[in-house]
Parts: structure tokens; sequence; C-alpha cells
């Protein structure tokens, strides 16, 4: 019980006249658009560059409303003597949005980051037909999809930038162990050159090995470490 | 001047007040309500934030097909809005809103009883709506209306007639003419009881058992479609009109105000029925519909008495200063 009577009654009064003071809550949508967040459910964009055809998306569907058509087709070998590759090729990307009930779950499980969220939601219909969307207007959401989300201020970095920093780090200390050896030789051979007769003549003998071992001799330089390093001092390392 | 001209003159302008006003309530209600519920209400009709709302809604009324249920009584049926609605016009034309002649309709020496009788009157369109729309919903709201017109007359009643003692006449002006400032603490019960009486009589929110349209879907109301149903509507949001002018008239000295008293006191009678009419819209909102057995026991245990009391205390202090 209230200590007044009648103090209840003067507190509802009170409560409507607030709230008439208020900024009022309504959203006013066809005039103005909601103010969604990047992850909001809206559509799913399909970024087809991605697809590789593995169907994990419309297997892993509840609602089987993903449908993929696909052919394999040979891609002749890269270089000569190679092995005849076979890729996937997409013939036909749709998803029922009559069907679908936004659970997520297709984003979550492709491996190649192909589909996405986003918050778009006006593709209503009238013939519930349209809302079968193929490929082309699934790629076309894709220009809809918002940056993600900044992370948190002292959050772990991203795994894909944790790895890409482990190995370019890797590469770093590489190539500053090489430097370092290669310095020394340099040192041992400018000490040594007087006295033996003919250096230049190993070392260009030595360097013209393993271009003959390797059949894309383009491809050695990317691959070994520290390609700026002269040719002539990777032999003592 | 012409005394026919003069006469339909007034008629013309009471008229049009009866038509603008309730409207004017009508959408003040949409908006408050709306704002007092964290909403903005009407938005489009009419272009600037939904001021033709109400003409829109008239529109639609006068749209739909006019039924009568096939066992109802037709006569009585047919003629219960203008019965609701009809009164407060009549009312209407004896509710002064400035000094002297040219302000009122039309001077009525017995003014309170005129007022009253009339607009006790008006609740005869509910009962009739109730008994002939041959629906046992309708037939509830019907009864829940007389049981609620039998409560809260009688302490609207006596809540004038302590007005009408204090100032020795019955004639509204007359009522006026002898208003002084300390009338409002003086009568500030009877104020009270008139108002509240006056919104049970309307069956406004809290008071709205007879309508209670998620119980009895709309009561006496349930089988008017059309531009019947609308009049309903319209008796509803007159009768605020009348309630708050009368209460004004009454208990809040009508024309008087701290300044301005020659030619703008049309404006103070507006001005304090404008703000009752914004108290009829809070109440609405805030509260929440009374049980039937709760409206009666307020009624009875609460509201006589109380009128009872401001009698008594009239009386004394009419005695002590005369």
């Amino acid at each position: 019980m209230s200590p007044i009577p009648g103090s209840g009654l003067a507190k509802g009064l009170a409560v409507t006249l607030r709230t008439m003071t208020r900024k009022t809550v309504t959203a006013q949508y066809p005039d103005v658009q909601p103010d969604l967040p990047p992850r909001t459910r809206g559509v799913i964009g399909l970024f087809e560059e991605n697809c590789t055809v593995c169907m994990l998306c419309a297997r892993e569907c509840p609602d089987w409303c993903i449908y993929i058509d696909s052919h394999k087709e040979t891609v002749p070998a890269a270089a000569p003597g190679g092995r005849e590759r076979s890729r996937n090729v997409l013939d036909r990307f749709a998803i029922d949005f009559s069907l679908c009930m936004y659970c997520g779950i297709c984003i979550e499980v492709c491996p190649f980051d192909a589909l996405f969220w986003s918050p778009e939601f006006e593709y209503a219909e009238t013939d519930i037909r349209e809302l079968t969307h193929e490929r082309d207007k699934l790629r076309e959401w894709m220009w809809t999809v918002p940056a993600p989300p900044a992370l948190d201020p002292a959050a772990e970095e991203p795994k894909e930038i944790a790895a890409a920093r482990k190995a370019a780090d890797k590469l770093a200390a590489q190539a500053a162990t090489e430097a370092e050896a290669a310095a020394d030789a340099a040192a041992q051979a400018t000490a040594e050159q007087p006295a033996a007769g003919q250096p230049a003549a190993g070392q260009s003998a030595q360097d013209t090995r393993p271009a003959q071992d390797t059949p894309a001799g383009q491809d050695a330089p990317t691959d070994r470490p520290g390609p700026d390093v002269p040719t002539a001092e990777e032999g003592p390392a | 001047m012409n005394d026919a001209l003069d006469v339909a003159l007034r008629l013309l302008v009471v008229f049009a007040v009866f038509l603008v006003l309730p409207l004017v309530i009508g959408q003040t209600e949409h908006k408050v309500m709306a704002h007092m519920q964290g909403r903005l209400g009407p938005m489009y009709a009419g272009g600037f934030h939904g001021w033709a709302q109400l003409v829109a809604d008239g529109v639609k009324f006068a749209q739909k097909e006019d039924v009568v249920p096939a066992n109802a009584d037709r006569r009585v049926f047919q003629l219960a809005p203008a019965v609701a609605l009809l009164p407060y016009l009549l009312v209407l034309v004896a509710i002064p809103i400035g000094p002297g002649e040219g302000m009122v309709g039309q001077v009525i020496d017995a003014g309170i009883f005129f007022v009253m009788a009339v607009m006790g009157a008006g609740v005869l369109g509910s009962l009739m709506a109730g008994w002939a729309s041959a629906n046992k919903f309708s037939l509830l709201g019907g009864l829940r209306t007389a049981a609620q017109l039998l409560a809260y007359e009688l302490p609207m009643l006596l809540a004038a007639a302590s007005v009408a003692m204090a100032a020795g006449t019955v004639s509204l002006p007359g009522i006026l003419d002898a208003f002084e400032w300390w009338w409002i603490p003086w009568q500030i019960t009877g104020a009270l009881v008139f108002f509240v009486a006056g919104l049970a009589e309307l069956q406004r929110p809290p008071f709205d058992m007879p309508v209670a349209d998620s119980e009895i879907i709309f009561g006496a109301y349930t089988e008017y479609t059309g531009l019947r149903f609308a009049l309903f509507l319209l008796a509803e949001y007159a009768g605020i009109v009348v309630l708050c002018g009368l209460t004004t008239v009454l208990f809040l000295g009508g024309w008087h105000g701290p300044w301005g008293a020659d030619g703008l006191g049309w404006v103070w009678t507006l001005l304090k029925t404008a703000v009752l009419a914004f108290v009829v819209i809070w109440l609405r909102v805030s509260y929440p519909r009374m049980r039937e057995d709760q409206l009666q026991k307020l009624a009875w245990t609460t509201l006589v008495p109380l009128a009872l009391a401001q009698i008594a205390l009239t009386g004394v202090v009419k005695v002590v200063t005369s």
C-alpha cells in the first residue's frame, strides 16, 4: 500500500506526462531507412569468384533452399610436361528466400568466404517464385555487403593476419641470418681473394646448376628467400 | 437587428462550434495519446502531421454501408445516433463563453436545469441503441449504460446544485456574474465530483465499462456501421466539449481571468475548456478501465457523499457570509 492514498493515481499521470515530453520512438520506416548493424540478416550475397562448388552450403542448409548446378572442366597443364587439372565450374547458384529461414548456416559453413550477409531487406515480391534469387542477383547483393565491424580495442588479431605476419617474420629472420652469413663469407672471400687463383670461374659454375634443375626458371627466385642477395655470395651459405 | 436573422446567426455559430470543436478535440486526442505512448500518431493525412486524419475518417465512414440487423427494431435503431448527438448541440446553445448577450446562444433562466436535463437525455441514445440492436452484447452495454447513468447523474446534479446555491441563481450567466475567485477553492470538491461524474456519463475511459471494446465489443454500438457509428463517436467528443465547457462555467469562473477581463473573456473560457479537454485525454491514456462493481462503488460510496459534503460546506459558508 502506498503511504498516501491516491499517490498511485498521481504517479500514473506523471508517467504519461513525462512520456509526452520525451522523444517518440516511432520509426518512420518508408520515409526514413532503419539504421541496421553490419551483421543484420537481411539477404545472402554470393561472391561467386570465391565459390568452388564444394556444395557444403547446399548440404548443410536445413531448408534445402540452395540450388547448385556445376560441371567439371579440364584445365590444360600449366607447364609443358605437367598434369592436366580438373576444375569445378558453377552453372547455377540460387537461394529460394521463400524457404530460407535466415539461420546463416550456409555462411558459417562456407570454407572459401563466398557467402555473406547483407542488411538489405526490401525484396518482397508479389509472386513467390520471384523470391528464388539466381546467381546474378545474388552477386548483385554483394555490393550491399558492408565492411566487417572493427575489432574490439584489445582483441586478438584475425587468424589470417596473424598467419601472414608469422610467415613474414620468419622470412625476415631467415633473410637476416643469410645476410649475416653472406657478409661473413664476403669478408672471408676478400681476405682469401689474393691467395686463391680463380674464384670467379668456380662461382659461375655453381650459379648455373640450380637454373638447370628447375624447369620453370622464373619460379626459383620467388621460392628462394632473399632474391636480392647477390648470387655470388650464395654458394658458401 | 432583425429577430429571425439574429436567431439564425446564433444557431449557425453554435452549429459551427458544434462541428469544429469535437473534431479539434478528437485530433488532439490522436496526437496527445500517441505522444503519451511514445508514438507519433497520424502523420500522413493532410500532409502536415496528419491534421486531416479525422476528415479522412469521416470520408471513410460515409462510404461504408449502413447496415440494420434483420431482427433489430428498425425505427429505434436508426433514431438512436441522433438522440445521442442532438442533446449536446442543445446544451451548447445555453453555455455562455463571454459576458453579455452576444456571447451565448440563448440565455436560459433555468440554465442548470436545462443543461442537466438535456445532457441526461443524451444517454438515452445508448439505451435505445442497446435495446434495439437485438444483440446480447449491445443489450449488456445498454444495461451497463443505464446503471452508470443512474449512479452518476445524482452526484453530478448535487455538485451543480452546490454552485447554484453559492450563486443564488440557476442561470448560467447569472452564476458567472456572481463568481469570485475564492469560489474555486471553496467549490473544488464539487468541481472534482462534477468532472468525474461527467466523465462517467460520457462513458470515457476509465469509466468506459458500457462500451468496453475488449469485453463486450463496443456495447450498444456493436451493430452500428458507417455514418451512424460515426455519429455516436461524434457524440462522445461533443460530450467532452460540453462537459469541459460546463465545468469551466460552473466551477472555474468561465470568462473571468487574472487579466484581460474586457473583450477577451471568451479566450479564457476557451482556454479553460481546452485544458480540461486535455485532462480528459490524459486520464484516458493513464488509467485502465474500471470494473463494473468498482464503477458503482465509486459513485455511491465516494462521489455522492463528497457531493453532499460540498453542499453542506456551501450552505455553511453561505449562511456565515450573508
